[in-house]
């Protein structure tokens, strides 16, 4: 009744059923593709910056020579990168992967697609603005992109842009504007996940019964929608340093190759740190929290017994963002901070790691006395766990004052986040695709590829990055062009080597992913509605669903996870099975 | 209202926070609006209290036709609350009344801005003659841009209300127009102390 | 139905009200450009403009977005987010005194530099 009305009123328009849908499932799958595709250029830009760091000064084979062909200016010079093109790549690799990638994924593709389902709804509150999320995000993701076509080259100062060096170098105008137009996006759409969360719940659907996974989504839209406000506005004021000649960041007197800048001087470059960890730090948790949303419902599925510690995750997650919004200096410990404020983020920083643990620990005791099913998904969701525990602990030398004076700005901090943004939220996020792909299209990605994809992943991923670790604590620092340019980098140069071809490899293994997704959905063979036997309202409609995913709303009589009910007939129970089952 | 508009629009048999969809949308929007300001006016104060020295504001803006769009801002919040309280209780010609007022006073501010502006620019001061000047114009021209945006939502909702006047939703459109409308107001009413009267 | 009982249930227009604040806005308006003229030193200043400001958004805020009666909710979400508005304010207690030049002198010359 619902899906005609609609079906009549959104006739054949190929524009307004594929291209400017207000459908959630539609706009979601926009952002599935579109952020996958911006995870492959931002993994293709490190894989070019890492043959560099293992063989520096040599000419990058098969591609090095077309970089000058396809650039406007001679970015790598018979094949060499440039220590320019170098900083371009680093710069836009963590521009790319974390906003355009991650994001977008974890928030735009999968919490678009499954929360209003989850909840039993039957699209988000705000349909036209959630279409306009998405037309802002490609055009500003294109602009950070076709940055690398100006004559000056991309934004190469760093995902962190930090000033006055983002102020003079070149590249960073567009990354600025793309920037706003990307943070626009987010606003709009965390304004329509709360709305959403809090409006459109199906009758029953009490804010105790919601998946976990809803959860972590809301509290991901949460900091979206009060972290990134201020970067934006950050962002504004570096926008006028280059472009209006104010000095918001700009101290007087600087001097540039040996000339004093032109500027009227009396900011402050410390300011934009601030400003910029302000949202930078609650961005590391909007990353990781729909991961750990993915993996609780992977695994409370998987193991058919209720989540351990449901309350207590939820709970976790909310004192988690809460606190996200107290720690943000702990990435500028080095920065010249009067102790006193330093030891304030080291308390609050000390704080949060505990909830974060407990959040584990309860996916971890969720395994205890399971039935489990080793199904790819799961294998995902159960690699997460120790990986994901050692992004975490690795944190910790980093989060105390005193280890921190050695560990900044070495290569153990880009072990340890890589291990929690790849090992901890791709895995999580490849296992959701397995778990969630016959929803989105209606058939199985084939099992066996599944697997060989699942190996290859997990084992070059630690390879790329845990020789990091070890880097890291011999001294050798990030965002080094030539790593044998300095001495004490000699005795670790052969680990660069190691992860350069982990990283190559690891690219490699993803080409079966790939193939796996476009054959399935082309010529995979149709599977059941509900395959994993699962007990969320997402499993409660067509797969794919309709328009209007629900003929009627659906009525919750209980909790997500009623897996191996004592009592009950089969080892699962449907959110919305009627009371009397 | 079919089941799903209900639920687009808030409440019908959906679990809800019995606010409805649009108003709560509105909130959660000016949340973030309030972090935006928060973070400028942190770094006016940040920049001012470590700077040698900073001019009192009236040494540098006029005090006068400030408090006289701090008037005229004010006024056009009482219309445009007022105007709402006529779509509540269906008096068109009321509403036309006060949302037109309303208009005008925005038009009447932005007026009252572009002159001071223009004498700033005579005067040779611009966004990069100093930090007190680069500070004045990002975030009165920041709070102009909002002002900007509140003339167009409220046209919008106008032009609207022509034919849709009937519409269920109206009334509720109208109330969020106006929390917009009040929330530019009340970031002026702290803009202006603390750029002109400090 | 629901939306329509929403909207005009919730909040039964006050003229009076609406015009009495008006007038209040209006005194506190003039009362903060006086004192204003009054040219007092920036602490006692600022905190006296800082509280009509207050003042003055507080009555905008509570009145013609009719915060006051509010459901908790909303309530909620305007009080968290003032509250992490204010941790942007946590750097002040390291930047400010800290000076805006790139040569600054030692340590030991600055007398009144705090830590």
């Amino acid at each position: 009744m619902n899906s005609n009305a609609h079906a009549s009123r959104h006739e054949a328009s190929f524009w307004s059923r594929y291209v400017f849908s207000l459908d959630h499932k539609v706009i979601g799958l926009q952002y599935l593709f579109t952020s996958m595709f911006f995870l492959l250029s931002g993994f293709g830009m490190i894989m070019l910056l890492r043959w560099q760091l293992a063989f520096p000064g040599h000419p990058v084979p098969l591609v090095g020579g077309l970089i000058s062909r396809l650039l406007p200016a001679d970015w790598a010079p018979g094949g060499v990168l440039t220590p320019q093109f170098y900083n371009q790549l680093g710069a836009m690799h963590g521009t790319i992967m974390v906003f355009l990638g991650i994001v977008p994924l974890g928030v735009g593709a999968f919490g678009n697609y499954i929360l209003p389902l989850q909840i039993g709804a039957p699209d988000m509150a705000f349909p036209r603005l959630n279409m306009m999320s998405y037309w802002l995000y490609l055009p500003g993701g294109l602009l950070m992109l076709a940055s690398f076509l100006l004559p000056g080259g991309a934004a190469q100062s760093g995902w962190t842009s930090y000033v006055p060096l983002s102020i003079i170098n070149p590249g960073q105008t567009v990354w600025l504007l793309a920037m706003v137009i990307i943070i626009t996006s987010s606003l709009l759409g965390a304004v329509n996940f709360i709305t959403t969360t809090l409006n459109m719940r199906a009758p029953g659907m009490t804010l105790g019964r919601m998946p976990v996974f809803v959860w972590s989504e809301l509290v991901t839209a949460v900091l979206l929608l009060l972290a990134f406000p201020p970067l934006e506005a950050a962002s504004i004021l570096q926008l006028m340093d280059r472009v209006a000649g104010t000095s918001f960041y700009l101290p007087t007197g600087l001097v540039v190759a040996g000339q004093a800048l032109k500027a009227s001087g009396g900011g402050q470059p410390i300011l934009w740190q601030h400003l910029f960890w302000f949202l930078a730090h609650p961005e590391v948790y909007v990353l990781i929290l729909p991961a750990m949303g993915v993996v609780a419902e992977i695994i409370a599925n998987g193991t058919r017994k209720p989540l351990f510690g449901y309350k207590e995750i939820v709970g976790s997650m909310i004192f988690i963002g809460g606190m996200s919004f107290v720690v943000w200096a702990h990435h500028m410990f080095l920065s010249g901070m009067t102790p006193a404020l330093g030891n304030f983020f080291l308390v609050t920083t000390m704080i949060i790691s505990v909830p974060s643990v407990a959040v584990l620990t309860c996916l971890i005791w969720s395994l205890k006395g399971g039935s489990i099913r080793f199904t790819t998904p799961m294998l995902f969701a159960l690699a997460f766990l120790p990986l994901f525990g050692i992004g975490g602990l690795t944190g910790l030398p980093l989060g105390l004052t005193v280890t921190d004076i050695y560990l900044h700005d070495t290569y153990y901090v880009i072990g340890h986040f890589h291990y929690v943004v790849v090992t901890g939220t791709i895995i999580a996020l490849m296992g959701g695709t397995y778990y969630w792909f016959p929803k989105w299209f209606g058939k199985r990605l084939n099992d066996f590829w599944g697997k060989v994809h699942f190996w290859g992943t997990v084992a070059c991923m630690n390879g790329v990055f845990f020789p990091m670790f070890i880097q890291g604590l011999a001294g050798v620092q990030r965002r080094l062009y030539d790593p044998t340019a300095q001495l004490h980098n000699l005795t670790t140069q052969p680990m660069n080597v190691v992860s350069s071809f982990s990283a190559w490899l690891l690219f490699l293994f993803q080409i079966p992913f790939l193939v796996n997704i476009f054959y399935t959905i082309f010529k995979g063979e149709r599977c059941e509605e509900n395959p994993w036997e699962a007990t969320t309202l997402e499993w409660a409609c067509a797969s794919p669903p309709p328009h209007g995913n629900f003929d009627k709303p659906p009525r919750v009589h209980r909790g997500p996870y009623e897996y191996s009910a004592p009592g009950a007939r089969k080892d699962w129970i449907a959110q919305n099975a009627p009371e009397a089952a | 209202m079919s089941a799903q508009a209900a639920a687009v629009h808030g409440g019908g048999e959906y679990a809800s926070t019995g606010i409805p969809n649009g108003k709560l949308g509105v909130w959660l929007f000016l949340a973030s609006e309030i972090m935006l300001f928060a973070t400028l006016f942190t770094t006016y104060v940040v920049l001012r209290i470590s700077a040698p020295s900073w001019p009192r504001g009236w040494e540098e803006l006029n005090v006068p036709l400030g408090a006289l769009n701090t008037l005229v801002l004010i006024t056009s919040s009482v219309t445009m609350v007022l105007a709402y309280a006529k779509a509540q209780a269906r008096d068109k010609a009321g509403f036309y009344r006060y949302i037109g007022l309303t208009l005008a006073l925005s038009f009447v501010f932005l007026i009252i801005k572009s002159f001071e502006y223009k004498a700033k620019f005579d005067r040779g001061h611009f966004p990069s003659t100093n930090i007190f000047f680069a500070i004045y114009f990002t975030l009165t021209g920041l709070h102009a841009l909002h002002v900007i945006g509140g003339i167009v939502f409220n046209s919008g909702l106008a032009l609207w209300g022509r034919r849709h006047w009937d519409h269920p939703l109206f009334a509720g459109r109208v109330e969020c127009a106006g929390l917009y409308w009040h929330f530019v107001d009340i970031v002026w009413i702290f803009l202006f102390p603390a750029l002109y009267l400090l | 139905m629901n939306a329509r009982n929403h909207a005009s249930a919730a909040h039964v227009p006050h003229v009076r009200l609406y015009l009495a604040i008006f007038g209040a806005l209006i005194f506190l308006t003039v009362l903060t450009v006086l004192v204003s003229y009054l040219h007092l030193p920036k602490a006692p200043a600022v905190l006296i403009a800082l509280a009509i400001a207050s003042v003055k958004a507080s009555l905008v805020g509570s009145f013609f977005m009719h915060l006051k009666g509010e459901k908790a909710l909303i309530l909620a979400v305007i009080g968290v987010t003032l509250f992490f508005a204010g941790g942007l304010l946590l750097p002040l207690y390291d930047i400010a005194g800290s000076p805006t030049r790139v040569s600054q002198p030692w340590p030991s010359e600055q007398a009144d530099k705090t830590q």
